[in-house]
């Protein structure tokens, strides 16, 4: 298959036509997607009328861009202008945006194929896709196990050749642990890097998008394109980002890569061994190991659990049946709110609403959300101390392989616990990404993470690039 | 924080939510509250006293543009997503004059 980048190249050479790329993967979901579900919408006729008009733009002599002709798939929590998006929520079932994300507005500028949008853990709330309102993805490496969630659907559909690439959003780790369930390239950049615009906000102190692909250049190459400051997001960072397809060639010589000596025990023997493999990948690739210590790593969960709803508690607000999506008729307002919110939202989201109202009303606010921002804090400061040591840290993307359907049961804390190793970089806004490096238990994908500190995404890069590097090698065993 | 929370609070905070929940989800909710706020009272023993919050991860004070007029949504692409409209705004059942 080829990787994002070639396909850009082919297609701004006149040697691939758009047209041809686009048929190729919508064959490929006629084939599996009745299997897999990852999507919530199949856009063929858009697709194939934005790829006629790359083509055309070629014929012309004009360039479409760095992602001329390269079918993406977006999660659908982002907004497409009057394209059904729906946060995989019965409350916004059939809603269509008046508006365009911003990273919609770039990737079309970069010539890029939208396919379609990909199902969620209703309102990206959840570890597994199993809490979407219009049924679960299911992994395509074992299809009785789940892709990891919150972004399934994006991960799933890369995995299975669907889409080149994809884009999703993390908040607790929703792209970071479903890329490694799924053996894919996962991306959380640092906080603002890339514009949230007509990113459905879940946790606004949480929230950012970013990509999915089969290779850690084509992440590159999609991160470049959609990275950058952007005038509606005020809290996108007013600064220039540095080539990170540039960084990848650049090796791990004299890359310190730190192992956190207290890291929270609760991975798989068979995940902990993937991780001490890449240890031993990119020392021998010329890194230097240190060791540091981020002793409130593991109180990043409640701390995580206690802001995440809060924020969300006041996001989800505006879901009231009067300017979009569902409305459940009542007698007067007050009433239709309580009633359109009982019918609209899923089990999940209503217990974040109230965890999260909770933390906030009045005689507890001090107890939990006061003190959560407090953990917060504690956790980023440690953080930074860490990264005066060490240029990336490794650690695993998640304690375990896709698990099967319904193993964490209705006990919401199990599935919590997917996301222990992804939060932290939530909460201090720093970037971190998973690298599929080999497979753990039945042969299932095992994912590696890298973080890295604030605006160090060049140097996460370079590290998984070399992880990626040993396993196409053959090294790495 | 050592007290469990009680199904009268749940209720409470589901009205404050504008939830209508069910009487089983009150149940169900109050059970689940209460197990995940007695994992999340780990962070009880931290000493916290001298640390700031910190509410949100990059350094960015009130962000303000240039006030010049932008082109806005369509008023009519707006509405027509909208559950009931008329006359050009949202419309909604009775406010005022219930008694709520």
């Amino acid at each position: 298959m080829a990787s994002a980048i070639e396909i850009a190249a082919g297609v701004r050479s006149g040697a691939l036509k758009a047209v041809d790329v686009v048929e190729q993967h919508l064959a490929t979901i006629a084939e599996r997607e009745p299997e897999i579900h990852a999507f919530n919408l199949v856009m063929a006729d858009q697709a194939r009328a934005t790829a006629e008009s790359v083509d055309a733009l070629v014929a012309a002599g004009g360039d479409p861009g760095p992602l001329a002709g390269v079918p993406i798939a977006l999660k659908d929590n982002m907004c497409t202008r009057g394209v059904p998006t729906t946060c995989s929520s019965k409350i916004l079932a059939g809603w269509k945006p008046p508006y365009d994300a911003t990273i919609v507005t770039k990737l079309a500028a970069a010539g890029a194929v939208v396919i379609g949008k990909t199902n969620l853990d209703e309102f990206a709330m959840g570890s597994s896709t199993e809490n979407s309102a219009f049924g679960p993805t299911r992994n395509p490496h074992d299809t009785s196990r789940v892709p990891g969630g919150s972004s399934g659907g994006s991960a799933a559909a890369v995995a299975a050749g669907f889409a080149s690439v994809g884009l999703g959003s993390d908040t607790g780790g929703s792209i970071r642990q479903p890329a490694a369930l799924c053996g894919v390239v996962g991306v959380k950049p640092t906080y603002g890097y890339v514009s949230r615009y007509g990113l459905i906000a879940f946790a606004s102190s949480l929230d950012q998008i970013g990509p999915f692909a089969n290779s850690v250049a084509d992440a590159a190459q999609l991160l470049d394109v959609i990275g950058g400051h952007d005038p509606m997001d005020s809290t996108s960072i007013p600064l220039e980002h540095p080539s990170l397809l540039d960084a990848i060639d650049h090796g791990v010589e004299g890359l310190r890569v730190g192992r956190i000596t207290d890291l929270p025990e609760g991975a798989d023997p068979d995940v902990n061994e993937r991780v001490e493999v890449a240890f031993d990948t990119l020392r021998a690739a010329g890194a230097t190991i240190v060791d540091v210590q981020v002793p409130a790593f593991t109180f990043g969960l409640t701390a995580y659990y206690l802001i995440a709803p809060a924020e969300a508690s006041s996001n989800l607000a505006r879901y009231d049946g009067v300017r979009y999506g569902l409305r459940v008729d009542a007698e007067d307002t007050n009433a239709m709110y309580g009633v359109t919110r009982a019918a609209g939202f899923g089990d999940e989201v209503k217990r974040r609403i109230m965890l999260g109202t909770y933390a906030l009303s009045a005689g507890y606010y001090d107890a939990y959300y006061g003190k959560a921002l407090k953990v917060r804090r504690l956790i980023h400061d440690e953080f930074e101390r860490a990264y005066q040591d060490a240029d990336v840290l490794l650690t695993p993307a998640s304690p375990s392989v896709a698990f099967p359907f319904g193993a964490k049961g209705d006990n919401p804390l199990a599935m919590y616990l997917c996301d222990v190793y992804t939060i932290p970089a939530n909460l201090t806004g720093q970037p971190g990404m998973s690298v599929p490096f080999g497979t753990g238990a039945d042969d299932l994908p095992v994912g590696v993470q890298v973080l890295a500190g604030t605006l160090c995404e060049p140097q996460m890069f370079r590290a998984a690039a070399a992880l990626e590097r040993a396993i196409t090698q053959g090294l790495g065993k | 924080m050592s007290e469990r929370i009680s199904a009268e609070v749940v209720a409470k905070v589901a009205r404050l939510a504008r939830l209508d929940l069910t009487p089983e989800e009150i149940e169900r909710t109050t059970t689940q509250l209460a197990d995940m706020l007695e994992h999340f009272a780990d962070i009880d023993a931290l000493q916290l006293d001298d640390v700031a919050p910190m509410a949100q991860p990059y350094p960015l004070d009130n962000v303000f543009r240039e006030d010049v007029i932008a082109p806005g949504l369509d008023r009519d692409e707006v509405l027509a997503a909208a559950p009931s409209a008329e006359h050009g705004r949202f419309r909604v059942p009775p406010i005022i004059g219930l008694d709520l």
